[in-house]
Formats: C-alpha cells, structure tokens, sequence
C-alpha cells in the first residue's frame, strides 16, 4: 500500500444491515429460516397477494430495542414508511422501513482502541427476496430470464448507520467485530457474514489531514468478511488518492467488491439521487414502545463486550489487546472465576491468550485452572510441562496435579541440573567450543540434551541460564 | 322479497330453509341479471353448497348464526378462498385468493350465504362503475342510468332483488353514493371498526368496509356481524362494534343535529337539496333540535382526497406486475415486461390515479401536495370535531344529484370527482356515514340523504337513519 497517511486521511462510515434472529418474520407468521427449498417459507404477505396486510413482530422490536440500548442510542417513537421502487424480488415494489422517526436514533460504540465511534440511527426495515438473472450478464437488464426466492422477504432486519469517524481499514474491521459482538451478546444476530446475517456497505472517502469538508464518497457492496472490509477500504482509498494526484473529480458512486480480483468495480453513479417516494406506512400505526417495556429489556440486558474488556483488564491487569482477544474467544468469564479461585493473574491471562484456543477450553473448571496457573508461577512445574498438563486439561478434565504425577512431573532441584550440564558441557568439548564463540544453532543442542537427561523435567529458560552462567567471561567479550 | 332479518327467523325456526330462499334469489339474479350485471361472477355452486351446511345446521338444531341463510353479494375487491377476486380489472386475470377478508369469514360464520361477487368501478377508483373492465352495472330504477360507484354492483345487487344485503367499501363515497343512486341504505363505518383484512387496499388510511341493506335495522345487524376487533389488521380498533341494533328505536328527541351549510348550496341540485330540507323538518318534528352549521374545511376535501388517496394508490397498485400472480404480458426483459403488464392491465382511470399520485409523492413535491393533504386532512377533522362538540349528528345530501345517465361524466374527470363532494370529508376525518333513501328527485330517481357522526358515534348515526326511514312511510 502507498498511502502516504502524513498527508491522506481515510474517512469511513458503515451501515451494517442485521438479520435479527426472530422466529417469524417482521410483519407476518412466516418462519424466519436461512436456507430451504426456495419459494417455502412464504404466506400470502410474503407473496405481497392483493388484501394482505402487515402485522408487526413483538419479538423484532424488543431486539431492536436491546441492539439500541446497547449501542447508547435513544429510543423512540418510530413510524414505518414505505419506500416505493420496481424490482422482483421486492414482492410489494415497496419495502417497509423506517425513514425519519428511527426506533433507534444518536448512539454509539466504544473500540476495543477505546476510540468512541458515533451511531447515526438504527432502523427496522424488511428484506427483500433474492433474485437470481440466469443468462446474459448475470444482471437484470440483461437476463435471459431471472428467478425468485421469496424466503428471504419479509426478514426483519436493523439497517444500523454508523457516522463516519473511522480513519483506516483496520478501525473498520475492529467497528465490525465489536458491533457483531455486541448483537451475539444481546441475542438480536447469529453475526454470520458469510450467511448474510450481517452485511457491510462502506462509505469511503479522502482528504488531506486539516480540510474541513470531507471529500466525495463511495458506496462498497458485496463485502463479505472482515478481510474483505479491510482490503476494500484500502484499495478504494488508494484509488481515490490516484484519482485526485491526477487532477480526476471523484464521482459519487455506488461500486462492487470483487473479492477475486481485490478491487472496487463501479455499480452505478449516485450523483441523481434515487426518489423512493417515501411515506408513512397506512397500514401500520406508530410504534411507542413503553418506558416500563424499554426498562425491563435494559435491566435483561446482559453485560456487553466493552464492559467485559474493562472488567477483565481491572481484575487481571490484562492489557486492551489481551482483553479484547480474550473476551473474543469468550474466555472471560473462565478467567475471572479462576482469579477468584486464587489463580495467578499473569499466568492466567498468558494461558488464555496463547494456550487456550481450542473451544473446549470453555469448559475448563475454573479452580483446576487457578490450581494450574499457581503451579505454574510458583515453579512446581516448567514452563514446558504447564503447557502439558494445561492441554490434557482442557481434553480430558481432571487435577492438574494428578496430570502432573502420571506424566512423572517434578520441579528439578539446581544442584541436580548443575551437574548434569556440567556432565554435557565434558562430554561435548567441540560443540561448548562453538556455544562459547557465539554459534546460535548450538544452543538448542545442549538444551536438547538436558531435556532428554532429565527427561523433559528441567525448564528450558533455567537451563539456558545455566549454559550462559558457564561461558567464560573472555568469550563474552 | 323478505328482509335480511326475516330470512333469519324463517330459516332459524324451520319456516323455510336455506335453499329455498337462495333459490328464490338465484331465480330474481338470473330474469334481471343480464340487464343490470350487478356481478362480475354469480357463485351459484358455492352458494348451493353453503345454504345445504346451513339447512343440516338447522336439522342438528343449530348453533346458528343472526344471518343464517341469508343470500349476501360481495364486492369483487374482498377476497374470498378458491373464488377469483378481480377488482373488475384485468391486471388481477386469473388470479384466485387462498384466504377470505375477515368480513366474509364473519359473515359466513353468522350463516350467510353468498351469491356472487360483485362488479365495481376497477380498484374502486370511480363514481359511477364505468370503469370497470367488464362493463357498466345499470341502475335497477332506470336502466339509461348508472348505479352509483365504485361499489355500483353492490348497490344495485340490492335494489334488484338479488340479495337482501351485501358488502361494499367505501374510500370516499363508493357505498354511500351507489346507496343513494340505487335507492338502498349504505353505511362507512369509523375507520378501524371493520377490518380491512382481505381488502385489496385502494387508500389504505380512506378505505373501510361497510354494508348495503334495503333497510336500517338490516344494515345496522350487517356492521355487528362484520364489525369488531381483527388481530390481523394493525389499524383495526381495539373494541367490539358499537350496539346499534338495540337503539334503532331510541328517536332522535333532545338531539341535536346540524344540517351541513357548504352541502346545501352551490354545485347540490336544487330538488336533491329539497329534500334534504324536508329531513330536516322531519327530525325536528320528531324532536331533535336541527340548525345549520359551517364545517369550513370541507371545502378543501376534494383537494386533500386527490392527493391522498392516489398517492396511497399508486403505492398500494405497484405489486402488480406480472411477476407473481395475474395478468403477464411476455417481454424480453423483466422491465418491459412489468411495463407491458402495467400497460395492459390497468383502465385509464386507474392509470390516472397512479400518475397523480405518484407525483404527489415525488420528492420536491412531496411537501407541497402530500404534506399539504395531510394538514388539510387535521383541519377537516378540527373543524368536525368543533361540530360535533355543537351537535350529535350531521345531515346532508349524500350525492349533489341524483343518478345520472353514462357517459354523462366520463369525458371530464373533475366533473366525475364532484360527486364526492359530500361524502369524501368523512374519510379524511376516520367518522363513520350513512346514506339513507329520502324520496324521490324530479327525475322520479332516488335521492339519498347523509347521515354523519363522530368517530365512533354510530349508535346516533343508526338512530338519525332509523327516524329518517320510519318519516318516510
């Protein structure tokens, strides 16, 4: 990449749309399923059949209320409109949403950076079905004919629109990962990318550090992973940059990310907008949810990744990356109990963030854990045998000192280690010649030979303590 | 021919069975049908098979329902299961619901039993139901005449003989005005008290469904059977339907009712507007104390209507195309397809009102047409609501004239928009209205008086309607 970021700023903003994980759909009975036979999960407003009317989901609500207090927004009277436009796979050519009263309004969200990052709003709307143009270009306009699936329409979804304070494609990653986070925690999403539970469009724009207006935008599509996100972002702001360096207007448009060939292809320009007629929904009357209902969905609320990151750090003196990794992998918890088990809080926090990624760490037992990590820290086992009996831990259950015994651990005494390093160093003249001068490849020869002496037992760090110990001081120099 | 509410005393005690009486229907529908095509499709299987469940009901002894095997008509615009729902448009060819509107599960629920569907101005768009794609329904009373619209084939299924009731909607007049062309009773219930479930949505915020009868009494059973709470419609009120049936003899005595000035005047027929004047002295004869009263407002309900109503139409029409269900003319691409469908399927009228209500909505536009409609729509409804803190019940004419011949009004839309001009105002407001046969214009055809109320206020509705009908005889 040849940004030069002295000069170029990256501005960001994101609208992540979510599925919300409701039973049924947002205005109707119909089963809100991924996958199935196309063309199954459908009832008569799903079809948008003359005389149906829409009938809006309690459930989808309350989810959206939970993604909403989570994300510090102000909830509100909302009203649905309809925003009115032809394409197949809308069954009505109007979609439900909402356009100027939001559910949700001003909110935002704290990075694992500690960067605070504002919510513009977070709305509820409805999917569309998805269309499949079989001929042609693989487009509309173009198809030999086109297909159907109604299943997806009619999905409740939270359109939530990010302001654009994130400056590279990294913090948009990291806004990504933590808005998923928090909407697992809150129950509203499975967070699945690659099933379109979570979609990503990106607005990307340039301008030097210090200008006051922010540069024209573009809209990405199609990102499908956090990888992709972060590459889009970097190649279309490079693109932009190549644009203006050559004296180019940049146009407003709408692109595509082509994961294969890594760029920004452009769909369409935004520079008339789109008139989607909108206007309020008749057949829905304004939503005003309850303060009493608003309450008790904040009181449920269960305690959201920024908080657990804070807790942990507190608790363990973890720093943010640690934190965030370790609160990711939802390990946590299991560290937090472990401390109050008596667990050592630096072996803790190390175990978790290097040696624990296997899910069944999950279910470790905080106490044979804390157990562990006292062995550890207090030298009754190696750094190496730790590792171990941390592993026969996670797989099988059990004490850590039992594990221990069977595998015939013991912390070597120093007097015992001495003297056999001093046995190899006599028997090995040639090679403690080339480990005084200096040779690297050596010294895993004699670290080798203890371990295989001592039968795993001795610590490496101690061992290569003792080899440096013995070299004489005029080979230091 | 028997009434609604003698047919169901007949057949609840044995008298006569449910056959017989729609044999007897059947019999008026096939000597005068092809005169007046009161219906888009007579379901005479269907109705067969329904009145022969009603008649093993009575041989079991019951439960049976208030309206237990009386022959009923349904507007072709409410769906109704395995019978093909048109809206008397092309664009809906060949496609048949899976489901019933509430109205007409409720209505076979309480024994009735249905004859036929019913034709209409297309979509309900239409005073006059010559815009329907198959044809014009006549007046009974004179067939040179036009029935009334939208609900036209509703009315006149009525004032045939064809059934003692049947169901119409009303987005800004199309029961009321038919009701008063056709000589028949015709009631707009308060917005949200019927549900709109299985409607096929004309003015989402306008549209209401609501019942034709030859009597007050009949119409008045008709909207406690279809009225209350329905789970499936969000606009639907939380209540039951108010108790109408038990005051249609309560009079009018110590009520107070004002004759609607901006009615009376200019652009009302002056033998229409007599006797409108004869109603009012007929109810202060029976007591009430009747004065004129200024709704200003009303004035602009034309206006607002044209705006509202289309702009919501052109939203609600946009799910045909071609792609799902009905009409579909074959084009290389989706696009032209969709457009060719569009093309072909839609009437003028129907065209009409999608490209102003389009327009009304566009952005740049939306503030000046859409929004201004909205806010006229709050001062209509301010200025009812300082009336009826005066009065319990409005009256005025339901129609400026009485039925007109075709053609008449089609070759100039804005003269066929003026005959709403009573009747529209009560929609934008969400009150419910009433047409009440009063007589006879010059022309010896039917005029009907209007009876309005405030939101919710159909029991002094009923009881204006009921001592208007008893001043008659």
């Amino acid at each position: 990449m040849s940004i030069d970021l002295s000069v170029w700023e990256i501005v960001i903003g994101l609208e992540v749309h979510t599925e919300l994980a409701t039973r049924t759909k947002l205005f109707c009975s119909a089963p809100n399923e991924f996958g199935g036979e196309p063309n199954t999960n459908i009832d008569p407003l799903t079809l948008g059949l003359p005389g149906s009317l829409p009938v809006l989901n309690e459930q989808a609500v309350e989810l959206a209320i939970r993604v909403g207090l989570a994300l510090n927004c102000k909830i509100d009277r909302s009203v649905f409109s309809r925003k009115n436009y032809f394409y197949p796979d809308q069954p009505t050519n109007y979609q439900i949403s909402q356009f100027d009263l939001p559910i949700n309004g001003e909110g935002w969200l704290e990075l694992p950076s500690g960067k605070v990052i504002g919510i513009e709003r977070a709305h509820l709307e409805e999917d569309t079905g998805k269309s499949t143009h079989v001929g042609g270009g693989g487009r509309i306009h173009d198809a030999t004919y086109s297909l159907v699936d109604y299943n997806r329409a009619g999905v409740p979804l939270l359109e939530i629109v990010g302001r654009p304070d994130l400056r590279s494609g990294d913090e948009a990653r990291a806004y990504v990962s933590e808005l998923r986070a928090i909407l697992v925690a809150v129950g509203a999403s499975d967070g699945k990318m690659e099933e379109g539970s979570l979609r990503v469009d990106c607005n990307v724009s340039v301008r030097k550090h210090g200008d006051a207006e922010l540069g024209t935008r573009c809209e990405i599509k199609n990102i499908n992973s956090l990888r992709s996100l972060g590459r889009a972002v970097d190649y279309e702001a490079e693109r932009q940059i190549d644009m203006i360096l050559a004296g180019e207007r940049i146009e407003q448009q709408t692109r595509h990310w082509n994961e294969d060939e890594g760029r920004t292809l452009k769909l369409r320009s935004k520079e008339q907008a789109d008139d989607y007629r909108y206007f309020p929904e008749p057949d829905l009357v304004g939503l005003a949810p309850s303060q009493e209902w608003i309450d008790q969905v904040r009181e449920a609320l269960p305690i959201l990744p920024a908080a657990r990151r804070h807790r942990l750090c507190e608790r363990s003196g973890a720093d943010t990356a640690q934190a965030a990794l370790i609160v990711e992998r939802g390990l946590d918890d299991l560290c937090l109990a472990a401390l109050d088990c008596g667990a050592d809080p630096s072996r803790t926090i190390t175990h978790a963030e290097h040696n624990l990624s296997d899910p069944k760490a999950l279910e470790l037992d905080p106490e044979m854990f804390a157990k562990l990590t006292k062995m550890d820290a207090d030298g009754t086992l190696s750094s190496t045998q730790t590792k171990t009996v941390l592993a026969e831990l996670v797989q099988l259950g059990g004490d850590p000192g039992a594990i221990a015994d069977t595998h015939g651990f013991k912390a070597m005494d120093s007097g015992e280690l001495d003297s056999v390093v001093d046995q190899l160093i006599a028997e090995n003249p040639e090679q403690w010649q080339r480990f005084c001068e200096g040779d690297p490849k050596i010294s895993g020869f004699f670290v080798g030979k203890v371990m295989k002496a001592t039968q795993g037992q001795a610590d490496g760090k101690v061992v290569a303590g003792l080899l440096a110990d013995r070299v004489p001081n005029a080979a230091k120099e | 021919m028997s009434s609604a509410i003698e047919i169901a005393a007949a057949v609840q005690s044995g008298e006569r069975s449910a056959i017989e009486v729609l044999e007897e229907h059947l019999g008026a529908i096939s000597e005068r049908e092809s005169e007046v095509h009161a219906f888009n499709l007579v379901t005479t299987d269907q109705a067969i098979a329904a009145a022969t469940a009603v008649d093993e009901l009575v041989a079991k002894g019951g439960p049976l329902g208030p309206l237990a095997g009386v022959p009923v008509a349904i507007k072709d615009n409410l769906c109704t299961r395995g019978v093909a729902t048109t809206c008397s448009s092309k664009i809906l060819e060949g496609w048949v619901p899976p489901y019933d509107a509430t109205v007409v599960t409720r209505l076979a629920a309480a024994g009735a039993i249905m004859v036929g569907k019913t034709n209409m101005d297309e979509f309900a768009m239409g005073s006059s139901t010559e815009n329907s794609a198959f044809g014009p329904t006549r007046n009974p009373h004179d067939l040179s005449r036009v029935p009334g619209g939208s609900s036209g084939g509703s009315a006149a299924a009525v004032a045939a003989g064809f059934a003692p009731i049947s169901l119409g909607s009303d987005t800004g007049g199309s029961i009321r005005q038919p009701a008063a062309l056709c000589g028949v009773v015709g009631v707009k219930p308060t917005y949200g008290t019927v549900s709109r479930l299985g409607l096929v949505a004309f003015g989402s915020s306008l549209d209401q469904v609501g019942p034709f009868a030859n009597s007050v009494a009949e119409a008045a059973l008709v909207c406690e059977v279809i009225g209350g709470h329905d789970p499936g419609d969000s606009t639907s009120l939380p209540q039951a339907f108010p108790a109408v049936s038990e005051h249609l003899s309560d009079g009018v005595a110590g009520m107070r009712i004002g004759l609607i000035t901006e009615m009376m005047g200019e652009g009302i027929a002056p033998d229409v507007a007599q006797r409108i004047r004869v109603a009012a002295e007929r109810l202060a004869a029976a007591g009430a104390e009747v004065e004129e009263v200024s709704v200003p407002a009303v004035a602009y309900g034309l206006s607002a209507y044209y705006l509202v109503a289309p702009a919501e139409a052109s939203s609600n029409l946009s799910r045909y195309d071609g792609v799902r269900y009905g009409l579909r003319v074959e084009a290389p691409t989706t696009g032209e397809m969709m457009e060719l469908t569009r093309t072909a399927g839609f009437g003028d009228e129907v065209k009409r009102r999608i490209m102003l209500g389009t327009y009304a909505l566009s952005a740049g536009y939306y503030d000046a047409f859409y929004g201004t409609a909205l806010k006229v729509r709050t001062l209509i409804r301010r200025d009812f609501d300082a009336a009826y803190e005066r009065f319990d019940a409005l009256l005025s004419p339901t129609s400026p004239t009485t039925a007109f011949a075709f053609g008449d009004k089609t070759a100039d839309p804005m003269s066929m928009y003026l005959n709403d001009v009573c009747t529209i105002a009560t929609n934008l407001a969400g009150h419910p209205a009433m047409s009440v046969p009063y007589g006879l214009g010059a022309d010896g055809m039917p005029v009907g008086a209007q009876v309005l109320a405030p939101a919710l206020g159909e029991v002094a509705m009923f009881r204006v309607a009921a001592v208007l009908e008893g001043s008659l005889a």
